[in-house]
């Protein structure tokens, strides 16, 4: 098939998956932290407040944009468009699955396969801190040019440690293209322990994968380290002065980030598409036995309505899982949606830890943060790239 | 496609370099050097070269003008102000910078042998593999010795940086 032409249908695909995400990742962290607290969170849009992402980009695009006075035109709206192109480019070279055959196409799950993935990532999203920094220094406003200020020394000290952490595993895959980084990691210890980055003998990359999550967190500005926006201080931080779709393309560039580096920590640490335990044990019927357990879930409870209502939903919701526990049982679709399934669970799982810390844990002082990132995080790191490059030396061939 | 896509971000480059003198505030002039460093970084990238391509953008657009950025947003630098010059610097200059680029090219053109015609994608060595083979084998003395300049410039900075403390 046309090269053009697939590469339209795949970024069409990616897109509309991506937007998706990002508006209910919004939804399922408001969620989550109200449940943490006790709360419902959104209920009034829609059933369980699903409606609630569409209601807010109704909001955003309709509210007035205020620009304020004495800003720097040019550079005002240049930086949520800067913060959000870099935000989103950076899935282009994300591999989803492994290379599928769709009625006699070859094509792997990707929009591109570069063979410097890895540092395309880190070059992007180094150009991030753009966005952010001129937000902050073309606002006019004290409080937005310190929360910029703020935000690019902190994401410049926490590439460091991240990037580190990145190279350790590297050294032991040996490539900086994504699609072999995950097929390096698809062989099985004894069988049944599997080969990612984090369980790897002889030196399991643990500590790099701990360092460059806590890492990710201070790069996209996320609690514990979202100082940039702390409210006490700083009002809302660079985006103080931004109001309707250039706050929004902050806000969007915020998530687009967190998905970018979950996707970074799976395709590095945790095997990608890769299942737990190999296909000869079963792990293809994982996806069908959750399903079918959700589907049991919704039986019982509709069996025993807590409210009237559920009588008629829960049936509903039953039968659907049901249908899509089958949907994993044809073996036609089973190559392209079981990689689609591991891959979604682990940046799903990871993306699940970022909105539970953001419920947990309370903010650092900035001198704090620097500190945490060059006297601890930085030696951390360095310790174990060290020790990594040692274990590479001596077990090379 | 190869040479439109050239001339493109050659064209960027350029523009952003005149940009860069032209402009008065110092955040402008920066962000046009950040706009010159990325179509370097895409020519880099078009030539076959990925490796620097993503080197120059880390390095450069991503860490070293993002701390001149930090910089002058933390002096809170305002817009320069044009000094008055003497007349004849500036009827002069144009034509004088004319006239160094013309002659600069008259002796390339004749002394330097003629080089073959580049052709895109001819260059296969580009890949991190193929640069870290020759930094580690044939540039083995010179990547050591840049590597130990470095070093000393970092120690000299937190000489320089670092508060007297009786």
């Amino acid at each position: 098939m046309n090269y053009l032409l697939l590469s339209l249908i795949k970024t069409a695909v990616v897109v509309g998956v991506l937007m998706h995400t990002l508006a209910y990742l919004q939804w399922i962290e408001r969620k989550v932290i109200a449940h943490v607290q006790l709360r419902v969170g959104p209920r009034r849009v829609g059933p369980h407040g699903l409606l609630q992402p569409l209601a807010d980009v109704i909001k955003l695009i309709t509210k007035e944009g205020m620009m304020p006075s004495h800003v720097n035109k040019v550079f005002y709206l240049l930086a949520p468009f800067i913060a959000v192109t870099f935000a989103l480019i950076s899935i282009s070279v994300i591999p989803f699955g492994p290379i599928i055959n769709v009625g006699g196409v070859k094509t792997g799950m990707e929009l591109t396969d570069l063979n410097i993935g890895i540092l395309f990532i880190l070059g992007i999203s180094g150009m991030g801190v753009y966005g952010v920094a001129l937000a902050g220094w073309a606002s006019n406003n004290k409080y937005a040019l310190l929360g910029g200020l703020r935000s690019s020394a902190q994401m410049i000290s926490y590439e460091l440690p991240m990037a580190l952490a990145i190279a350790s595993p590297l050294l032991i895959l040996n490539t900086l293209s994504f699609r072999q980084i995950v097929e390096k990691q698809s062989f099985y210890y004894f069988g049944f322990i599997p080969n990612w980055s984090i369980f790897h003998s002889p030196f399991p990359q643990i500590f790099a994968f701990l360092i460059f999550v806590i890492a990710a967190f201070a790069e996209t500005n996320r609690v514990p380290f979202d100082l940039p926006e702390a409210e006490n201080e700083l009002v809302a931080g660079f985006h103080t002065e931004y109001s309707s779709m250039k706050f929004a393309s902050f806000f969007m560039a915020e998530y687009a980030n967190m998905v970018t580096v979950s996707c970074v920590a799976t395709l590095l640490f945790l095997g990608g598409w890769q299942p737990p335990f190999p296909v000869q044990y079963g792990s293809g019927y994982i996806p069908v036995i959750i399903h079918l357990i959700a589907a049991l879930v919704c039986f019982y409870h509709a069996a025993n309505p807590a409210r009237p209502f559920d009588r008629i939903t829960l049936p509903v919701f039953g039968v659907l899982f049901l249908v899509i526990a089958g949907v994993f049982l044809i073996p036609v679709l089973q190559p392209v949606l079981l990689p689609l399934f591991w891959f979604g669970a682990k940046v799903g799982a990871i993306l699940f830890v970022f909105i539970w810390i953001r419920a947990t844990l309370p903010r650092f002082r900035y001198d704090q943060l620097m500190k945490f990132a060059w006297l601890f995080l930085f030696p951390v790191a360095m310790i174990n790239l060290f020790a990594t490059s040692l274990a590479v030396a001596l077990t090379a061939k | 496609m190869d040479q439109i896509l050239f001339l493109l971000f050659a064209g960027i480059a350029v523009l952003c370099g005149i940009n860069l003198v032209l402009q008065s505030h110092p955040i402008s002039s920066a962000l046009s050097l950040v706009g010159v460093m990325g179509a370097l970084a895409l020519l880099y990238l078009q030539l076959g070269g990925e490796f620097i391509a993503a080197a120059q953008l880390i390095v450069y657009a991503g860490a070293i003008m993002v701390l001149f950025i930090f910089v002058i947003m933390l002096l809170n630098a305002g817009k320069e102000r044009a000094v008055p010059r003497y007349l004849w610097v500036r009827w002069a200059g144009l034509p004088l910078l004319f006239a160094f680029i013309a002659a600069m090219a008259y002796i390339v053109q004749r002394i330097l042998p003629p080089s073959g015609e580049v052709k895109f994608g001819a260059f296969t060595l580009g890949s991190a593999e193929a640069i870290g083979t020759r930094l580690f084998t044939t540039y083995l003395l010179p990547f050591e010795i840049t590597s130990v300049l470095i070093l000393i410039a970092i120690v000299g900075a937190i000489v320089l940086a670092r508060k007297e403390i009786e």
